[in-house]
């Protein structure tokens, strides 16, 4: 336990006083007063909509659309963290966790002291972990800060508490990319191979993994001339299930969810990212309902996590350290 | 001094390892004792490493067993590592942190008490000389002031054994004699044993007492320096050059009178002696009774490199 915990405050250390870290910081820093206060930024768009509360359903969880609203040209704050922030964060983080380590020679002098093998991975997981809720805090809060300051609105009872949930979950998905991340660098000796492989898992599942969906539910549902319901809603079934392969489509829906409350299933989550509140449902879910509702996609990216870490733990406990 | 009340620092039996039906350590029995500077030899690729991580329970053991002080290597590999420095051939440290920050990572992970931490490290880098860098940069050190920090970085849990894989690879040769000399002098004022790998056989000549050599995962021969020397050199005999301004049979008869010589040659204006021990004081005392004027008398030193071709070539 001693152990793990030295190694944890090493590489907080580290995270916090390294150029990487402060890179990272300063990125978070860039996209939280961005995504908000922008030339075209969400505050902006959210103006006009609290001109006109009924239409939108605004109302009374103003304070989180803040975080779900984008601007004219600007993806929502949700936008960036789903796609952006937390994977980038996480793989940065994570992706030379072990292999710079034995590449330097210090994992042999490392292992040479008296410490369980599993302190050095678990501390450093811990360490990434944490450097990434200490970071999404900071970007909450810019955001929250933004807009006290800027709109006057408050946020309510409910709202904290979905805040605090989104923080939870956000955490659990920085998890996910920094257990992948660490995954290849216990895998890959040379860096560039682990840094490439979950930069490029990130790009398939934030680029590609939608057109993937749409070709795949074309080819098995496809659409004629003048598509009838039935159509229209087997394609787009496949297209949803689809795409929910992807932890960034999962977390999406779960996000989205828990901070616009007026979404009613998770698929609308495709519509909230294009058509900016078109199908939107007037009556907002519970905060219970949401969460039944989120469970899913909660329990499978906890799932995924648990098993990429499960999987680097065994290889690295198992493997032979040389420091040639 | 009985074997039995002597501490075994180090003790294998039967010690294997198997990669892939390569067998790279081949049931090695190694024996080493409290305050030896052994000297473990071997060619590249000889399971040297191999043996080392197993010592040190980084790697599991095919067969047999390890242990040092009594613990078993495989099963309380922690209470090995809290008394064993182990410095790896290709030894790293944090290079962006500072020398003084590495080693204190090193202290707490031994669990050391916070107001020792700086103690031990000012400590440390004082004996091997590297005060004055403390807070430089790792990554701005030569070569050299690194193996030395590697050497300070074990000095920091104060261990019993130093286990040190090519401790001098990579530095100038001046650097080396005082490297070695770091080493032995460190071995003796804490009273370390100190198992040091290494293909470059002067420096382990230089400062070690006992050597092994391992060939193919075998450890072809096992003892004192002094004993192998003499084996390798002619079944245990020493050998002296004598040279003199005149070499008369009447000298030749009186040396070969004095008990323990073997056999006297002539070659040119040299005697060479065989003998059983050094009788280089009978010797001299032989051809000024015999009114021989002596020019030089020297003893015919055995290199390692003898012992080490002598039985490389065996195996």
């Amino acid at each position: 336990m001693k152990g793990l915990m030295t190694v944890f405050y090493k590489e907080l250390a580290d995270h916090f006083t390294s150029w990487r870290g402060i890179i990272l910081f300063i990125t978070v820093l860039l996209v939280s007063v961005f995504a908000t206060l922008g030339p075209s930024g969400a505050i902006e768009n959210l103006r006009q909509q609290l001109a006109t509360p009924v239409q939108y359903g605004v109302g009374r969880f103003a304070f989180l659309y803040l975080f779900t609203t984008s601007g004219e040209d600007m993806p929502s704050f949700i936008w960036f963290i789903t796609r952006f922030l937390v994977p980038i964060v996480g793989i940065v983080l994570g992706l030379d966790a072990i292999n710079s380590e034995k590449n330097s020679g210090t994992m042999s002098r490392l292992l040479a002291q008296p410490i369980y093998r599993d302190a050095v991975i678990n501390g450093k997981f811990l360490a990434g972990v944490v450097t990434i809720a200490i970071m999404l805090t900071t970007a909450i809060l810019i955001v929250s800060a933004i807009g006290l300051a800027v709109l006057g609105v408050a946020p309510g009872s409910e709202e904290i508490a979905r805040l605090l949930l989104f923080w939870g979950i956000s955490i659990l998905y920085g998890a996910f990319w920094l257990g992948l991340a660490m995954l290849f660098s216990v895998y890959f000796r040379p860096v560039a191979a682990s840094a490439v492989s979950s930069l490029g898992i990130w790009m398939f599942f934030s680029f590609f993994m939608s057109m993937a969906a749409v070709s795949t539910a074309n080819i098995l549902a496809p659409l004629s001339q003048t598509p009838t319901t039935a159509e229209l809603l087997s394609n787009y079934g496949i297209q949803i299930t689809a795409s929910r392969i992807s932890p960034i489509m999962l977390f999406g829906e779960a996000a989205t969810i828990l901070l616009a409350p007026g979404a009613r299933t998770a698929g609308e989550m495709l519509q909230l990212l294009t058509a900016s509140g078109a199908l939107w449902m007037p009556g907002p879910l519970s905060l219970g309902q949401s969460l039944l509702t989120i469970w899913p996609h909660l329990a499978t990216i906890g799932g995924i996590t648990a098993a990429l870490f499960a999987i680097s733990y065994i290889r690295f406990m198992r493997e032979e350290i040389r420091s040639t | 001094m009985s074997k039995l009340t002597e501490q075994l620092v180090v003790e294998t039996v039967d010690l294997t390892k198997n990669y892939d039906k390569t067998t790279v350590v081949d049931k090695l029995n190694l024996r080493i004792e409290e305050g030896d500077i052994f000297g473990f030899l071997g060619p590249n690729g000889a399971g040297k490493t191999t043996t080392i991580l197993m010592l040190l329970g980084l790697t599991e053991p095919t067969s047999g067993t390890a242990h040092i002080y009594g613990y078993n290597s495989t099963r309380e590999p922690l209470k090995v590592k809290r008394i064993t420095g182990y410095v790896p051939e290709k030894v790293g440290f944090y290079e962006d942190l500072t020398a003084s920050y590495n080693l204190a990572y090193t202290a707490r992970l031994n669990g050391l008490p916070e107001d020792l931490v700086t103690k031990r490290v000012n400590e440390s880098l004082g004996t091997v000389g590297l005060s004055h860098v403390a807070e430089q940069q790792v990554g701005e050190f030569s070569r050299g002031m690194k193996q030395r920090l590697a050497i300070a970085d074990i000095l920091i849990k104060m261990p019993k054994v130093a286990i040190l894989d090519e401790p001098t690879s990579g530095i100038d040769p001046e650097g080396i004699v005082q490297m070695l000399d770091l080493i032995a002098d460190i071995a003796k004022e804490i009273k370390m044993t100190v198992i040091m790998c290494s293909h470059q056989l002067y420096q382990v000549q230089r400062i070690c007492n006992r050597v092994g050599i391992l060939v193919n995962g075998k450890l072809v021969v096992e003892g004192l320096l002094d004993q192998l020397g003499r084996e390798a050199l002619g079944g245990g005999r020493l050998r002296i050059e004598v040279k003199l301004t005149e070499i008369t049979s009447k000298l030749i008869d009186c040396i070969k009178r004095i008990s323990g010589i073997v056999s006297v040659e002539r070659s040119g204006d040299l005697l060479l002696i065989t003998c059983l021990e050094d009788l280089r004081p009978k010797i001299a005392k032989a051809i000024i009774d015999a009114n021989g004027l002596l020019v030089e008398m020297k003893i015919q030193r055995y290199a390692l490199e003898d012992i080490y071709r002598k039985y490389f070539r065996e195996a």
